[in-house]
């Protein structure tokens, strides 16, 4: 049996090939990596109009066969066969930008030189039109040699006619696929191509023209933006509250229904402390992460995300990086594993590295519990002035201090690690565009998926384990459980370490399963200080404040705050590191200079508070 | 002039490019995006809070940012006649 013929979408950046395949393969899609690369492979299944099933590729978009980033690696060697475990496709599909033909037909040609049966998919046709530009898809053909097919992705325009296309591809040959010509020839060519297929050309005022007026405004733009991402940050912890609490009540109250149907031991403690509280302990983070991918595709989808990487590169610039670097550093302060992860759109490698390793410092909605428990328990909710109260101006420092802590870790890591010529900018700004529901839901499904698939597999691992090292071996009667198990006597040994910087037993204790994810540490701070009170569950919460206050002192409290604010205690950061990094190298170093600066501001706050009798 | 220098919304055609000045994968993204010798551009927008970078080109019918420090690699003479648009020499 032979596989199925293999076609490939290829085009530049912001052709629209992405919706292109979305329309052609709907929900159909596998999404990996290409093997021993970061850059992400989409396939999918898809039947042409002659009942044949072939395989769609989504190659990565690039400006030429000539790599100047790895997406760009990837398309050339895969269009050439030379990437291994990837086979060359049997068709391509040249994805073309209507509006910009003179720049898309350079890369088209270098394409069509490659002599392979090519259909070419004149795409976004509709707002071609809206900017005033009537173009005659014969002319490009009679030049080309191959099939040209008109499509609006969006609004599945000219899809039957694309497959029809792709299934007779065979029976044409490109023109310009013997011709050995330099990139200035072929530009020469694109524009006279381009200027022969354009029918008629009214010369309205383009509306991204005027909306880059305004959103690029020296003054005006970085206020509008603020004024966006502070929306967009209203929305990821307001509106997701309701969601994140009906989550948290189902964890609950699975956990009660568990504890109550099963017989009581080991077991029934494992499902119900161990699984059930560790991963609903993630998954009520869902909704934030969807409500800010939701934001970002959006802003994406409209072509707003680039404009703020305008605005942001002359401070970005200060330390190093350039406005790329941006957005994924926006995305960390939700969490650090999709900001990570948006690091390979940075075609410069060290500013790709550097935006890693610094990622982490942003604060993360896995931080809020830990600051909220602590900054409740020890901070008086009093004034300091002007409206803005004790416990948000603390808050709002932790804040600060990451991103403080951010800044000058780039700047030493750009002079030393990650050192080179000053990273450039040179970035394509889309059109402006309506983002489409369909394309967001793909997505935002997508992005929950990858997340979910991690919250049964890493944090569950992690969560077990900590769980066995905590109840083994098992207590003798009148001796603690904490005390004896495993975990118990690792804490024993850390708290020696721990204990310059202030921190006792009970927090080194808490840092141990607080490592897989931080808000961990308040759940285990509540076991811990549970064991010599009552049993009665409910009230470990409510009293957890008063517990800490009548165990620890304000250098303490502070001591563990500044920790958290550094400290990379998330297991799937440093998996997402490795994996984006291809190695241990760089999740090793992270680890190392992220604790060392933990381990340093926690020391320093705690010997400045007590020194200053607090 | 140089690219850095031409004022807003100012038609201008590229004369020369130094490429010498420039790192060559910056160099080769530049050419890609159709910045090169012949080609019709403006500045749209430039730098923020009174700044000079980064700067906002309209090629064609695409917007590049750059920094001022490839502008300034980018030699262009200003372009008079709006009634055509010449094709690259």
């Amino acid at each position: 049996m032979s596989r199925p013929r293999k076609i490939a979408l290829v085009g530049n950046p912001n052709a629209g090939k992405s919706a292109l395949f979305n329309a052609l393969t709907g929900a159909r899609q596998k999404i990996a990596n290409y093997p021993g690369v970061t850059v992400e492979r989409k396939s999918g299944r898809l039947v042409l109009p002659t009942g044949e099933p072939v395989e769609l590729t989504d190659l990565p978009g690039a400006y030429g066969l000539d790599a100047t980033s790895p997406d760009e690696e990837v398309t050339a060697k895969v269009l050439r066969g030379g990437f291994a475990g990837e086979a060359e496709p049997d068709v391509i599909v040249v994805v073309l930008d209507a509006s910009n033909l003179e720049q898309h037909l350079v890369f088209a040609q270098e394409l069509l030189a490659l002599g392979k049966p090519t259909v070419i998919a004149l795409n976004m046709v509709d707002l071609a039109e809206r900017d005033g530009l009537v173009l005659d898809p014969a002319v490009l053909e009679e030049e080309l040699g191959v099939r040209v097919v008109p499509t609006v992705a969006v609004r599945r325009r000219g899809l039957a006619d694309l497959g029809e296309a792709m299934a007779s591809a065979e029976t044409r040959t490109p023109r310009l696929g013997v011709s050995e010509i330099g990139e200035t020839e072929r530009r020469v060519a694109a524009h006279a191509m381009a200027a022969a297929a354009i029918l008629s050309e009214t010369r309205q005022r383009r509306m991204h023209a005027q909306l880059d007026k305004v959103l690029l405004h020296p003054w005006l733009g970085p206020v509008i933006m603020m004024a966006i991402f502070f929306v967009m940050f209203q929305a990821v912890f307001a509106w997701a509250t309701p969601f994140a609490d009906g989550l948290d009540a189902a964890a609950s109250w699975l956990h009660d229904t568990v504890k109550a149907t099963m017989p009581a031991g080991l077991l029934r403690d494992l499902i119900t402390d161990g699984v059930i509280a560790g991963v609903g302990a993630v998954i009520v983070f869902l909704p934030q992460i969807v409500i800010l991918f939701a934001f970002i595709l959006a802003l994406e989808a409209s072509g707003y995300m680039a404009r703020a990487a305008f605005l942001m590169d002359r401070l970005m610039a200060l330390v190093g990086l350039s406005g790329r670097s941006f957005i994924p550093l926006l995305s960390s302060f939700a969490c650090a594993i999709p900001g990570i992860m948006a690091t390979r759109s940075i075609t410069d490698p060290k500013d790709r590295l550097t935006t890693i390793l610094i990622a982490p410092m942003m604060t993360c909605s896995a931080r809020m519990p830990v600051y909220a428990v602590i900054i409740a328990a020890f901070i008086p909710a009093r004034g300091v002035g002007w409206g803005i109260g004790l416990q948000g101006l603390v808050l709002f420092c932790l804040f600060l201090a990451g991103i403080v802590g951010a800044i000058v870790v780039a700047l030493v890591l750009r002079s030393s690690v990650t050192k080179g010529a000053a990273s450039g900018f040179i970035m394509e700004l889309p059109k402006y565009q309506m983002p489409r529901l369909k394309d967001m839901a793909i997505g935002l499904w997508q992005r929950a998926w990858i997340f979910l698939r991690r919250a049964g597999t890493i944090i569950f691992t992690v969560t077990v384990v900590l769980w066995v090292l905590l109840n083994f071996p098992q207590a003798k009667p009148g001796e603690s459980q904490v005390d004896a198990s495993i975990a118990g006597h690792v804490a024993n040994g850390l708290a020696v370490v721990v204990k310059p910087i202030g921190f006792n037993r009970d927090m080194a204790l808490a840092l141990i399963p607080a490592m897989a994810a931080r808000e961990v540490a308040v759940s285990s701070l509540a076991t811990t200080y549970s064991v010599d009170a009552s049993d009665d569950e409910d009230q470990q919460a409510a009293d957890l404040g008063t517990r800490l206050r009548s165990h620890w002192t304000l250098p303490m409290a502070l001591a563990f705050l500044a920790w958290f604010v550094f400290a990379p205690q998330c297991m799937s950061t440093i998996a997402v590191t490795r994996r984006e990094t291809n190695g241990w190298k760089w999740p090793i170093f992270m680890l190392a200079y992220l604790f060392g600066l933990a381990y340093l501001a926690a020391g320093l706050t705690y010997w400045l508070a007590v020194w200053a009798g607090l | 002039m140089t690219l850095d220098q031409l004022p807003i919304d100012q038609k201008a055609r590229i004369v020369a490019i130094d490429w010498a000045r420039l790192v060559p994968e910056e160099a080769r993204r530049l050419r890609a995006l159709g910045l090169d010798a012949g080609a019709l551009i403006s500045v749209s927008r430039r730098g923020i809070f009174g700044g000079r970078d980064p700067i906002a080109i309209a090629i064609g019918r695409m917007v590049v940012a750059v920094r001022r420090v490839h502008a300034v690699a980018i030699e262009v003479e200003q372009f008079h006649n709006t009634a055509s648009e010449a094709t690259p020499a």
